[in-house]
């Protein structure tokens, strides 16, 4: 049953603040709240990017969060995955090899090729996909060592290019995943969360 | 290939106000960061850094509200450094709205504080700012302020913070800062060609060629503070400049 509150994982996140902010000017508040039944209850929940790919998903294991937000991305539920908190919907991360993801998709999250400066701390340019829906041409803001290097089977992708293409963001029914930071990415990144938000 | 380069204003504060002043002495009050944060975001801003110049513990209330402030209005990444001495005021910045903290002085009595914020918070949240300052042939390290010349040799220091985790260096040349002669080009390509993560390029720029030149000796971002504080030109000007010259930004 959806219960009608925006709720946004609190899993210790480097800039809660920012998402929050991100959605007040959208007019949106998001709830904190990391009980399992919220998450899987809520209307929209967000889960942010959180430092490292093993320690975002042991905070997910211990808080018994795996299950309800894989649920809902199966099912197509809103959702918005941002960063890591896009990468961990992968198996592995070559970021922390014996930590398993929530699986839902099935491709590595690897690092960036060794001649780059790294992390990418920049803007770069998205390239919506054909098939994208709420992804639009512009520019994200990027914080990441690690990337998807394709898109995976079954979901519509945007790519970027730092030395070779990547995964900018994926987006199935109503869940969509950014590498990028829609919350730091202008205007662009506020007209895409409003367009995520307007889909529930 | 490189990073889409990004233009940095940088804003000095002292008890919620913007100061400036030529090696920190002098300073003059430019205004109130949230509204001047906002103006440069509109002019095409890639990034707002706030550093906080009175680390005092007034200055550290002051600046918590002014990070609050500023972040309300940015849907950009945010920078904030100075006074920053354990993880929990990393922590209480970072809850202000801070999507990155800088650290300095501590990081260079304590190295491993920079292993702890990035084991914590990512290293692409942890930003060692690093003051240099030319002694003979090399740089050394400098702390509080400018004040205290340390033993360490700049291009050691930063090939250790990265092996500590750090995400990203701010670089500022104390010879340099506040006299609109341009980046400290040598110190910078010592510096980018010691570490692989991204480099700002800080101290002493006053125009779009020296911002320019900063990024071919490899900086990955460029601060920038007096010439936009004092109107001299706009964000959009600079990128304008730059992309004539070759380089790669995010269209205004």
């Amino acid at each position: 049953m959806r219960t009608g509150r925006d709720v946004v994982v609190p899993t210790g996140t480097a800039n809660l603040a920012s998402v929050l902010a991100a959605f007040r000017r959208i007019g949106v508040t998001l709830e904190i709240d990391n009980s399992p039944g919220a998450v899987g209850a809520a209307r929209r929940l967000v889960v942010p990017g959180v430092g490292a790919f093993g320690a975002a998903m042991s905070e997910l294991r211990r808080l018994r969060l795996v299950e309800p937000i894989e649920k809902r991305i199966r099912a197509g539920q809103p959702t918005l995955a941002i960063c890591v908190g896009m990468q961990i919907l992968a198996g592995h991360s070559e970021e922390s090899p014996d930590t398993r993801g929530i699986g839902v998709i099935e491709d590595e999250v690897a690092r960036y090729e060794r001649d780059l400066i790294v992390p990418q701390l920049a803007w770069s340019q998205v390239i919506p996909g054909p098939e994208s829906n709420l992804i639009e041409p512009g520019w994200g803001y990027f914080a990441n060592s690690y990337r998807l290097g394709t898109i995976p089977q079954g979901w519509a992708g945007s790519t970027a290019i730092y030395g070779k293409p990547f995964v900018a963001a994926i987006e199935k029914g109503d869940v969509l995943a950014c590498q990028f930071h829609p919350e730091l990415s202008g205007e662009w990144g506020s007209d895409l969360l409003q367009r995520w938000a307007a889909l529930s | 290939m490189r990073p889409v380069t990004r233009i940095v204003p940088c804003l000095d504060i002292k008890d919620g106000r913007i100061v400036k002043g030529v090696n920190f002495q002098n300073l003059v009050d430019m205004g109130e960061p949230a509204i001047r944060a906002a103006s440069y975001q509109d002019q095409g801003a890639d990034e707002i850094v706030l550093l906080d110049v009175s680390a005092t513990p007034e200055g550290r209330a002051h600046g918590i509200d002014t990070v609050k402030e500023v972040r309300e209005m940015l849907s950009i990444p945010l920078t904030v450094g100075g006074g920053i001495r354990t993880e929990s005021d990393a922590s209480r910045l970072l809850e202000a709205g801070a999507d990155k903290v800088a650290i300095n002085t501590a990081a260079v009595g304590n190295p491993s504080l920079v292993a702890s914020l990035a084991s914590t918070f990512g290293s692409q949240c942890t930003v060692v700012a690093v003051d240099a300052k030319r002694v003979a042939a090399d740089w050394r390290v400098v702390v509080e302020s400018g004040t205290k010349v340390t033993p360490l040799s700049v291009a050691q220091w930063v090939a250790d913070i990265e092996v500590e985790g750090a995400g990203e260096i701010l670089l500022t040349s104390w010879d340099r800062d506040g006299t609109s002669l341009g980046y400290d080009l040598e110190l910078l390509e010592a510096v980018t060609s010691a570490v692989s993560i991204p480099v700002v390029a800080s101290g002493g720029a006053a125009n779009s060629g020296h911002l320019i030149a900063g990024v071919d000796a490899g900086a990955s971002a460029v601060l920038v503070a007096s010439m936009l504080h004092s109107s001299r030109t706009t964000v959009d000007a600079l990128k304008r400049d730059m992309i004539e010259a070759g380089i790669e930004v995010r269209p205004c």
